[in-house]
């Protein structure tokens, strides 16, 4: 090997090392290549494992498989059907336990007596499984809509409501008591000051806690359903039909990350000020 | 602006926490106009003085009385100013100014008109749509006390609020807070641990001690304040500040 030609793969080697550096920022290329490179990857792998025939495509169907089952999925509005079913439930569930969570979560962390009433109930709430309350929701709602959204409630409310205390609490006091001395009474202190300064908080919390709903709705359709994305991998499963189920999966995770998104440019848009 | 006339009386004010004594008998008077400095190091409960008459405290006993009448709670008759954090941060410089306003549900024109005017006593006209990230220190510190003032407070309590500058933003502020004071005739209470900014700005000075706090020493301050460049300069300045010095020095023997 020639000098330059050492020193060139030298100098290959530092910058690729320089990505390992604690905290080094990536070029904006650089980054978006290693991010399609996430999505890019698998899918090559798993289309050279297909292509080979290293597995059954009983168990691993082809990325083509998948794709024409999405399509015919879509074509006949069975697609479209599910969607509109799971996102439903979980926006249903979701809303509710978020309407409950935000100023009881709020209450709980301006005020210390209310916190001590709640918290060490909410904190043993939260470790009982949600699914574990599902036969529960069927003797008592029957198996139409309601016990669906009352699960997705159950599994997000509390998490809902303890995130949102905590991030009530890093309000500074100094903004505290000098709204209070600017003679801002309670309800405006807590509405105005409060909720305002940990909106962003807030918007971060949901956006972490609606994943928490998205797998509930899988659960819950899993038991008693007629439509719902949850409910037709299972009854792929029984024509055993992966091709469907990967297809299936795949939506899931976009529609999940479409709505991770969503909150992300929430938070961009509301609270210009925070990021 | 402010009110035409105000008394401020501390009576024989005590605070405990637990069994330990922050505040012991502390009395002293102000009255419109008035610009007091209470100096001491920390832990000598000089910043519990402030909340205790801002309202963010009650005293364990004593009174505190504004024209005659005891003190309830906080109030926009009692504007304060705290060290640092009391911006918010998602409102630009005018809707900060214009906060306290809003909450006391001024008329939209008026708050308007005002925060203007506020916005131009501090000299940040300019930055009126700045966020308070955007602002340095000094001027954050300066829209904290337009919206503390818009408010028409009868006494302005200052708490450190130049504390966290870098010197020479300091010695602006303290210019820019007496000439604020020379022209509008405010009543300021400013409590700072910083011997010569007491001097330079205060008419009267109370000295406290640690372990209760409590004050061992008042005094005019009688010095020309024309040009307080000069004035940092002159000896009748400098020997008072050596002397308050050695005096904070001695309250604190196991310090040195």
């Amino acid at each position: 090997m020639t000098a330059t030609a050492a020193a060139a793969s030298k100098e290959r080697n530092s910058k690729l090392l320089s990505l390992f550096t604690l905290g080094a920022m990536p070029s904006k290329a650089m980054r978006g290549g290693l991010q399609l490179a996430s999505l890019l990857l698998p899918l090559l792998l798993w289309t050279a494992i297909a292509s080979l025939g290293l597995v059954d495509e009983k168990f691993l169907p082809s990325p083509q498989a998948v794709f024409r089952s999405l399509a015919a999925m879509a074509e006949s509005g069975i697609l479209f059907q599910d969607i509109v079913a799971s996102t439903g439930r979980v926006f249903g569930g979701f809303v509710l336990a978020t309407l409950l969570a935000v100023p009881i979560g709020i209450c709980m962390g301006v005020y210390p007596a209310i916190c001590a009433l709640c918290e060490p109930l909410i904190a043993m709430l939260r470790y009982m499984p949600a699914a574990a309350f599902i036969p529960l929701l069927i003797i008592y709602l029957g198996i139409g809509e309601e016990p669906k959204i009352a699960l997705i409630f159950i599994g997000t409310v509390y998490f809902n409501i303890l995130m949102v205390m905590d991030a009530v609490k890093f309000v500074p006091k100094e903004l505290i008591e000098t709204t209070l001395t600017l003679g801002g009474k309670s309800r405006q202190l807590l509405v105005q000051v409060v909720a305002r300064y940990s909106l962003p908080s807030i918007i971060d919390t949901l956006r972490i806690n609606i994943a928490t709903s998205w797998n509930l709705v899988v659960v819950a359709e899993l038991v008693a359903a007629e439509v719902g994305l949850g409910k037709r991998i299972q009854l792929a499963q029984r024509f055993f039909r992966t091709d469907q189920i990967f297809a299936e999966l795949i939506v899931l995770g976009l529609i999940g990350f479409a709505i991770d998104m969503g909150f992300r440019l929430l938070l961009r848009l509301s609270c210009k000020w925070a990021v | 602006m402010g009110r035409l006339t105000m008394e401020l009386i501390v009576n024989n004010l005590c605070k405990r926490f637990g069994d330990k004594t922050i505040l012991d008998g502390l009395t002293f008077s102000m009255k419109s106009g008035d610009f007091r400095a209470i100096v001491g190091s920390s832990g000598s409960g000089k910043s519990t003085i402030l909340r205790l008459i801002a309202g963010l405290d009650q005293p364990s006993s004593g009174t505190i009385s504004v024209d005659g009448s005891p003190l309830r709670g906080p109030g926009p008759d009692r504007g304060m100013v705290f060290q640092k954090y009391s911006l918010y941060p998602w409102l630009n410089a005018a809707e900060n100014v214009g906060f306290g306003m809003r909450l006391q549900r001024m008329k939209p024109a008026e708050i308007k008109e005002r925060t203007a005017y506020f916005l131009e006593v501090v000299g940040l006209s300019d930055a009126a749509t700045k966020l308070p990230r955007e602002l340095s220190g000094g001027m954050q510190q300066r829209v904290a006390i337009a919206r503390a003032l818009a408010t028409n407070p009868s006494i302005l309590l200052l708490d450190e609020p130049f504390g966290a500058l870098d010197l020479q933003i300091r010695e602006s502020m303290q210019d820019f807070l007496l000439k604020l004071w020379q022209r509008t005739g405010l009543t300021v209470l400013l409590i700072t641990h910083d011997v010569e900014e007491a001097l330079v700005l205060a008419q009267q000075v109370h000295v406290m001690a640690s372990n209760p706090g409590r004050i061992i020493r008042s005094f005019d301050v009688e010095l020309d304040k024309t040009d307080l460049d000069q004035l940092r300069l002159s000896n009748a300045f400098l020997t008072k500040r050596r002397s308050l010095s050695t005096t904070m020095r001695e309250l604190e023997p196991a310090l040195c």
